[in-house]
């Protein structure tokens, strides 16, 4: 079956959702997941031609800081603020991207200098807590009285609204993936993850085309770390920022696939459910072994995640959704063969 | 066609080219060679703009080709098969045929040159969903040519095409190249198996140690005594 059909339908059921039924918390999560989805399907725009950013949570923490701080000190409205907030974004993936693909920073360097990008903006933010709250984090003013406004992109109890621009950008974001999987720099991207040099032999502007898609998938992604912050109306440089949320977004696609447009969604679904069971479930309970020792178990999470992760780069390096399709494809494969 | 004259070019504080004059006319086929580590590749990754070079000039059809940004290299005519063929692995035979023509301007001839690569080498053909690093040395070379023909270049800059092929498929690669030149094409080829590649081309030049030592036709290296006793075990 086409994946249109998929994520036309996908999108339907979305939208219907708070018309039968779906609020309040379960709504909540759907909206979490799609704009985490947004933020996902941007990075892997660029980590399927092997380029391994993790400083995605940079990119991410400008998005939502921006916005929120044009807002509270200048009472610019998120419509003027965002875009100003993704203009900076592409300056600053241009100003590490640049001389990083100039003088062929590539694979684990290129990862390693990503790492410090989310390292330092996480400093910044917390170096100058005076204005931006520092690690106790930021919340952008509430507008008027009753706060839900357009104009302000605040829609406080009402998660309909949220959930329709959510669903919205995560069609836009399957769409961007789409389209440069069918273009010409899709192929270009391709060889020169295989080969630098013999991409240049044959014409790639290899410099440009790494540029290209890294101000792309950074712009995707800092747009998804402003909606986050609008729609939680609360950030700080650990629920959007720093090497944590970097990692978690690798893991993440990782997980649901790199080479399919669906599989970020699907990462997004595990890993956010995954999550919030175990925060529910087990919290930051402690978990006793004899009397007298006791462990906390807020590391508990992170240690399945370390677990997950390894499986799954070692069995499942495609990601679920890309396993999938590769085992009805072989089935389909077979069965032409048998024919013949 | 394409000149080089006084070349000197090296890695960091490394020389190891000094002085080269080459000049490759219309039409024709012309080798250099030399034994290992006499600069052959660095002289191609010189006029492919893959390292700089320290003075001295590359010139195709008055176009300076030292300033010019590797990508944009091929544009003017010049295709490269480089050593060790590097191809794209992962990606299909015919992906890899796309890939050499993927400067716009070349695109909209892609068929056209398809079908012109695949009538030389009917080879690739057959093998065309097959991913190319998954094809013997032989036809992974065979691939290498044919992407470069793609672009439908003036001139074919060819890096140790026998390196790494069996004797065997060595004998068939320079079968490739003859017909290549007997279309008309222009040819610099770089290579060590001196033998095979004076059997082919029209005129050599012979570098050892980062300097051009002899040059001349195929018919005069190989009569000569020097080479004869240097490069032919005679």
């Amino acid at each position: 079956m086409n994946n249109n059909y998929i994520i036309g339908l996908l999108t339907l059921i979305l939208l219907s959702l708070p018309f039968i039924g779906v609020t309040g918390y379960p709504l909540h999560i759907v909206i979490t997941i799609l704009i985490w989805s947004f933020a996902y399907t941007g990075w892997s725009i660029m980590g399927r031609f092997g380029l391994v950013s993790l400083g995605h949570g940079a990119f991410m923490a400008m998005g939502g800081y921006i916005t929120a701080l044009l807002w509270n000190y200048y009472g610019l409205t998120p419509w003027i603020g965002i875009p100003i907030a993704l203009i900076l974004t592409a300056f600053l993936a241009i100003i590490v991207g640049y001389p990083c693909f100039k003088f062929r920073i590539i694979g684990h360097y290129f990862a390693l200098v990503t790492l410090a990008l989310s390292e330092v903006v996480r400093q910044v933010i917390i170096a100058t807590r005076d204005y931006t709250g520092g690690s106790l984090g930021y919340t952008p003013e509430p507008h008027g009285e009753g706060g839900w406004s357009i104009y302000a992109l605040q829609f406080p109890d009402d998660r309909t609204a949220f959930l329709f621009i959510a669903v919205f950008i995560w069609i836009i974001g399957i769409l961007i993936w789409k389209y440069i999987d069918n273009s010409m720099s899709r192929y270009a991207l391709e060889a020169i993850s295989e080969d630098e040099d013999a991409s240049a032999a044959v014409g790639v502007k290899v410099t440009r085309e790494k540029l290209k898609i890294t101000v792309i998938s950074a712009l995707i992604t800092a747009f998804a770390g402003a909606l986050y912050c609008q729609y939680q109306m609360f950030i700080s440089p650990d629920t959007i920022g720093g090497v944590g949320i970097s990692l978690q977004i690798v893991f993440a696609v990782v997980v649901g696939g790199i080479y399919s447009a669906l599989g970020p969604t699907v990462g997004a679904i595990i890993t956010l459910l995954l999550a919030e069971i175990l925060r529910i479930s087990i919290g930051t309970a402690r978990v006793c072994v004899t009397d007298d020792f006791c462990l906390n178990a807020s590391g508990f999470p992170l240690f399945i995640y370390g677990i997950m992760l390894i499986v799954f780069i070692i069995f499942l390096p495609k990601g679920i959704v890309g396993s999938l399709m590769d085992f009805f494809k072989n089935n389909s494969s077979k069965k032409i063969k048998t024919e013949n | 066609m394409l000149r080089i004259s006084k070349l000197n070019a090296g890695y960091g504080s490394f020389q190891a080219l000094f002085n080269i004059d080459i000049e490759v006319n219309f039409g024709e086929a012309v080798a250099v060679i030399g034994p290992n580590g006499a600069g052959k590749t660095t002289l191609m990754r010189a006029v492919s703009g893959l390292i700089p070079v320290k003075s001295g000039s590359v010139d195709m059809e008055g176009v300076d080709l030292i300033n010019t940004p590797s990508h944009d290299i091929v544009k003017l005519g010049i295709a490269h098969v480089p050593e060790h063929r590097r191809l794209f692995p992962r990606m299909s035979v015919e992906d890899n045929m796309k890939m050499g023509s993927f400067s716009p301007q070349f695109r909209e001839k892609y068929a056209e040159r398809l079908e012109f690569v695949y009538n030389l080498f009917p080879r690739m053909k057959e093998r065309r969903n097959q991913l190319a690093g998954t094809m013997s040395g032989g036809e992974q070379q065979m691939c290498a040519i044919g992407r470069a023909l793609m672009s439908d270049p003036k001139i074919l800059l060819m890096d140790e095409p026998s390196a790494g092929l069996a004797p065997v498929i060595v004998q068939q690669v320079f079968e490739l190249i003859d017909k290549i030149k007997s279309d008309g094409l222009t040819v610099l080829i770089v290579e060590q198996n001196v033998k095979q590649v004076l059997k082919v081309v029209d005129r050599a030049y012979i570098l050892e140690a980062g300097s051009l030592r002899m040059q001349g036709s195929s018919k005069k290296l190989l009569g000569s005594k020097e080479v004869q006793k240097a490069y032919l075990g005679m």
